[in-house]
């Protein structure tokens, strides 16, 4: 059986092809919030059930219990507010119950009934959700640039976003029933945000090895400067299943949703939104959604104690890396070698070897993945 | 918080769960883990699911992208 949606229900807050024209209409006279294209990638995840149980942005009670207890209001497991920014003039003249408008590009794409306006600190919740407030750290230097009003209410999807990844994109109710057409009962999921090298494609197969069936779910979206372009990732991941994976073994789709960095938390967080695909097992790398040094390297599995009740299970899979002994991709625990035989797998050498120019070595990279990721110009944000 | 209720339980179940809680934490007493393990149970039948006609047009979708 494929996971039951966080909070047992999926939620769609899409609206039916015969209400859209009104509430189109409708949409053009209200208030208007211009939404970036973090906030619209969240609008488009909440209709779409990606973060079931939430119908909306977070009001202030389900804020300060996922700041605080890292739980919502109602007890479920959730670790990363999601809320909707806005500055003070932007709503000067909406009121706690009323209708308002989500604009992005230039288009309404949304109606968000507005429950509750709030302010919110911002310091705290940096402090909070990536344990620094220190704004080199990716995620503290975005938040502190978010505007100084939070609003709360449920949302209404009338316009989807184009997405440049159609092709590769698939919502929570579509995996969930291609897995069951698949007959898979077990179901890994991995996050990425990388091109993958043999470090990943062992982790990944280690964990298939387990179970039915594994889902690369790849974020794109917004990511920090000298991370891989999207459609890099996208291109090395089919390049790597086509030549690797058994084509009935993998599920490969991209999510539109914006890396946070904020370790831990968002290691939970990530896990929950693939319970809502369907997935039953997560896996969790070391020092996953870090970023610097901000993080233990295993300080995001040790958080996994703390939600024995999140519904899907956490799969911790030991860092690889080849051995020369060995003769092949091992990791820590099942290698007896010293150091000296040990070669690493570092994502930041690769990419320093791209930026020269080099290919890296079949060892660390597959060929067919390193040369598409050589192929393009530049292939860094 | 929501009202209360009082259930009885046999002794020996009881006292199980409670060792369960004392060696694997996760639940602060008794009351929690049935809280719990019940709403694990009886949430399972929330789930609505997709109408036939909407699961064809899902289907199709994943036919079209060749995932099925
Ligand atoms: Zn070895």
């Amino acid at each position: 059986m494929v996971s039951r949606p966080h909070g047992g229900k999926l939620i769609d807050r899409t609206v039916s092809s015969s209400r859209r024209e009104r509430l189109l209409d409708e949409a053009r006279e209200l208030p208007r919030i211009i939404l970036n294209s973090s906030l619209a990638a969240d609008v488009m995840n909440i209709a779409h059930g990606v973060y079931s149980p939430l119908e909306g942005f977070m009001n202030k009670e389900d804020y300060e219990h996922v700041l605080e207890e890292m739980r919502l209001s109602n007890d479920l497991p959730w670790t990363i507010p999601i809320v909707l920014d806005v500055d003070k003039k932007e709503i000067s003249d909406v009121k706690e119950g009323d209708d308002v408008a989500l604009y992005y590009n230039n288009s309404p794409i949304a109606l968000l009934r507005v429950e509750e306006i709030y302010k919110w600190d911002k310091k705290r919740y940096a402090f909070k959700v990536f344990r620094t407030i220190d704004p080199e750290h990716p995620g503290v230097f975005k938040t502190m640039k978010r505007k100084e009003m939070l609003v709360g209410g449920p949302i209404d999807l009338i316009s989807e976003i184009p997405e440049p990844f159609e092709k590769f994109r698939l919502w929570p109710k579509e995996t969930r029933i291609l897995f069951e057409l698949k007959g898979w009962k077990t179901i890994a999921a991995f996050q990425t945000r990388n091109v993958p090298h043999r470090g990943h494609e062992y982790v990944q197969k280690a964990a298939l090895t387990f179970v039915d069936g594994l889902f690369i779910n790849p974020l794109v979206g917004w990511k920090k400067p000298g991370d891989y372009k999207d459609e890099v990732i996208v291109e090395a991941y089919q390049a790597l299943i086509k030549n690797y994976y058994p084509k009935d073994a993998v599920v490969f789709s991209v999510l539109r949703m914006e890396m946070r960095y904020a370790g831990p938390r968002e290691a939970i967080f990530h896990a929950i939104v693939r319970k809502n695909f369907g997935a039953t097992h997560f896996i969790v790398g070391r020092d996953h959604a870090g970023v610097g040094n901000y993080y233990g390297p295993y300080e995001a599995w040790e958080i996994f104690k703390e939600f024995p009740d999140l519904g899907i299970t956490p799969l911790f899979v030991r860092e690889a890396f080849y051995c020369k002994k060995c003769g092949g991709m091992v990791n820590e625990k099942i290698c007896p070698h010293s150091e000296k035989y040990r070669i690493r797998m570092s994502g930041t050498k690769i990419r320093e070897m791209i930026r020269r120019g080099e290919r890296p070595p079949e060892y660390m990279m597959r060929p067919e993945v390193a040369e598409v990721v050589l192929r393009h110009p530049n292939p860094f944000v | 918080m929501s009202e209360k209720v009082k259930v009885e339980i046999s002794k020996e179940l009881y006292e199980k769960a409670k060792k369960f809680i004392e060696e694997q934490g996760g639940f602060n007493n008794v009351e929690e883990l049935i809280e719990f393990l019940l709403k694990e149970i009886l949430e399972e039948e929330e789930e609505t699911p997709l109408s036939e006609e909407d699961e064809e047009k899902v289907k199709e979708r994943l036919r079209s992208l060749g995932y099925i």
